[in-house]
């Protein structure tokens, strides 16, 4: 179950802004956007994508409970590449961190992009690999 | 070593693999700790010095005799995300951590054949997406976590959760390339004879087969590896059986060792829904209490609550009918043995199975199987269970029999009541079926960056339970480096003549003992006392 549907009215109260932007979210991301959202996808999305159950939008979802900040990192408007550099090379609690043969810095400089870009740039919710896979399977 | 000889050694890598496929400094360093370590930031938290990323094997062989030159340690990872087991972590301070990430090739998938080969660098997530974009006809079978590697979980021996002969990833594996500690390559099984188009269907070739050496091992460094592979089952079924009475777990467990030997269940969940009552200080004391609770007692609880003291989760995979007979079979067979025993039908779906399936909303009753494992589908929602900074494994290989799991409940459970942690061994701890033809239970405790006292606690934890385990016959599987020696120490037969017969081989294939000097206990002369 998407995380949209089952917290929507805590997002909706909580951070009507961000969930109003919600709607825009559809389609591919712009295309100086895409090797990062490539990036999100590969590294960030196990974790953090817009799905239930995963410790990493749980938990956040939890910490920025009360506040209008999403759990989603990537409905996030407030990142800034310094602070996703330090949480992708540092991790954070049992997020461990990234080694520069996984994340390069080349990268990680598109995942900041991507991840501060208007939200209306970065298209739709990256899914999670195995619902991506499902679709496609399901599409033949 | 000094710092000119330090110098020395990163410049000569550098000439081998670029300018930019080396580190050394704290800041590009801090991703190769062990972010999971009971020791860290203590005089025991073994650190590496450098790392040095190859792009492909000709590099490789480059590195290991560049190391072999300035004798410096090589500690070979794959993906390097061993956490519970020491991550990225070397045996031996200031090693240089050989990263293999950057060789990410699937080479091979064959779906008539069913088998894949793979450079280290290849995680579960991307064999999986390649074996999906190319519609091709195998399942894998992966860890819980979907960024490890084939190749790295391989050689630490994991597990994961399809049918008994690919469950166990290093038992799957058929065929490897090692660079070995003079910079040579080798191949194992077919592999060694030229022209052969076999290697990843006969492991062994002819003579002694090697390839043991490399798991847990530190004869060399695998630079390419095969994996036999499930065809894509055409249905999946799941099916529940509860029994009623403690001493029930006897028999249900010889009925799923013939089940699970026989090839007609795949990975399946034992667990206690007496579980359910651990929140109930009077049963949790009944459950923990120091020499075990008795039978009778236990039976009294259960009745009590109305609930049955075992189940047993079974999945099949295989054609319908096939899923369907095997499900009918499984339940008449415990049902007619075990009285009062009680079936319940689980879910069932032609594969591939839709994201809502996935999902395992469906399931008619509460099921600890997390459907995407079960299907070789590779995710990290299993990050959900990791507390506190992180956490340490020993997972005990146990005899597969119901007596066995009552006496490790009550044995661990009393060495483990004195430190203050969840009740890891209890009367209502189930066995684990992980590997192929073994029990084990789990002991994790968790870690916290900034709380010493309890990591402390915890590392002293480790090893007390390794000890006392290892009085019983119990051995750990596979630890972190910190723990790699206690545990060696307990596969002691005839004096150690394990351990003497590894260390002979290892002086006489790295005598600069540089290939990850420690792993499995087996040190080189160089670093022997
Ligand atoms: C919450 C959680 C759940 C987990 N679930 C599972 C699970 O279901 N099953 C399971 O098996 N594990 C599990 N693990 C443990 C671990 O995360 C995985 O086993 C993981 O796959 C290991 O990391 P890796 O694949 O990146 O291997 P690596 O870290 O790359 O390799 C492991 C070790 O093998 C050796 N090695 C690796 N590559 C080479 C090489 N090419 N040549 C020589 N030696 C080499 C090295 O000593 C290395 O340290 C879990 C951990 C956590 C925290």
């Amino acid at each position: 179950m998407r995380l949209a549907f089952a917290v929507a009215g805590a997002l909706a109260l909580a951070a009507g802004g961000a969930f109003a932007q919600q709607a825009t979210r559809t389609g591919p991301a712009a295309p100086e956007l895409e090797h990062g959202k490539a990036v999100y996808a590969h590294w960030c999305a196990p974790c953090h994508a817009n799905s239930m159950g995963l410790a990493g939008t749980n938990s956040l979802t939890i910490k920025y409970e009360g506040t209008d900040i999403p759990g989603v990192l990537e409905d996030r408007t407030d990142l800034t590449a310094p602070v996703i550099t330090y949480f992708v090379r540092n991790g954070v609690a049992w997020m461990p961190p990234f080694r520069r043969t996984e994340v390069s810095d080349a990268d990680l400089a598109a995942l900041s992009a991507y991840l501060t870009a208007p939200l209306e740039d970065r298209g739709a919710h990256t899914p999670l690999l195995a619902d991506e896979m499902a679709e496609m399977e399901a599409a033949r | 070593m000094d710092e000119s000889a330090f110098a020395a050694f990163l410049n000569d890598l550098r000439g081998a693999v670029g300018e930019d496929w080396v580190w050394s400094s704290d800041t590009d360093m801090f991703p190769y700790r062990d972010a999971f370590s009971p020791v860290w930031n203590t005089p025991e938290e073994i650190q590496a010095s450098s790392a040095v990323a190859p792009a492909d094997v000709a590099q490789v062989q480059e590195v290991v005799r560049i190391a072999k030159r300035h004798r410096v340690p090589l500690h070979p990872i794959s993906t390097g995300k061993n956490f519970g087991y020491g991550g990225a972590s070397p045996n031996v301070q200031g090693s240089a951590v050989l990263d293999l990430k950057r060789m990410d090739r699937v080479i091979e998938v064959n779906e008539e054949r069913n088998y894949c080969l793979v450079e280290p660098g290849v995680s579960y997530f991307d064999l999986y997406r390649h074996i999906q974009e190319r519609g091709l006809k195998v399942m894998i079978d992966c860890p819980d976590p979907g960024w490890g590697s084939p190749v790295g979980n391989a050689l630490d021996r994991g597990v994961g959760y399809t049918m008994p002969q690919f469950r166990d990833h290093f038992g799957a594996h058929c065929g490897m390339e090692v660079v070995l500690p003079d910079g040579e390559l080798m191949r194992t099984g077919m592999g060694a004879m030229p022209g052969a188009d076999s290697w990843q269907e006969y492991p062994y070739g002819f003579g002694p087969d090697p390839s043991g050496l490399f798991a847990q091992g530190n004869f060399g460094v695998v630079t390419k590896m095969g994996f036999r592979l499930m065809p894509q089952p055409e249905y999946y079924r799941t099916g529940l059986v509860r029994v009623p009475r403690r001493r029930d777990l006897i028999k249900l467990v010889h009925h799923v060792n013939y089940l699970s030997d026989s090839g007609m269940v795949s990975e399946v969940r034992f667990a206690s829904p007496l579980s359910a009552l651990l929140g109930d200080p009077d049963f949790a004391a009944l459950a923990t209490k120091l020499g075990g609770p008795s039978d009778a007692e236990m039976d009294a609880a259960a009745s009590a609550a109305g609930l049955h003291s075992w189940a047993i989760d079974l999945q099949f995979l295989g054609p319908e009918a096939a899923t369907a007979a095997q499900w009918e079979y499984a339940r008449d067979r415990i049902l007619s043995d075990i009285p009062g025993a009680e079936a319940l039908d689980g879910d069932h779906f032609a594969l591939p199975a839709t994201e809502a399936q996935l999902e395992n909303d469906t399931q008619p009753y509460p099921t600890a199987i997390r459907r995407k494992g079960a299907l070789g589908i590779p995710s990290l929602g299993i990050w959900e269970i990791v507390r506190d900074d992180g956490h340490v494994g020993f997972f005990p290989v146990l005899p597969r029999d119901g007596e066995a799991v009552f006496e490790m409940q009550r044995v661990l459970g009393d060495a483990s009541r004195e430190y203050p942690l969840p009740p890891y061994f209890s009367a209502v701890t189930a066995p684990l079926f992980w590997h192929s033809n073994t029990f084990q239970m789990v002991f994790a405790p968790s870690i916290r960056r900034d709380d010493p006292e309890h990591n402390a606690m915890v590392h002293r934890a480790m090893k007390h339970m390794v000890a006392v385990a290892a009085e019983h016959g119990w051995g750990d599987y596979r630890a972190a480096p910190i723990y790699q020696d206690d545990v060696a120490a307990t596969y002691s037969f005839n004096g150690g003549a394990l351990r003497k017969f590894l260390e002979a081989m290892k002086d006489a294939v790295d005598p600069d003992g540089i290939i990850a000097p420690g792993r499995g206990g087996v040190w080189p002369a160089r670093f022997r006392p």
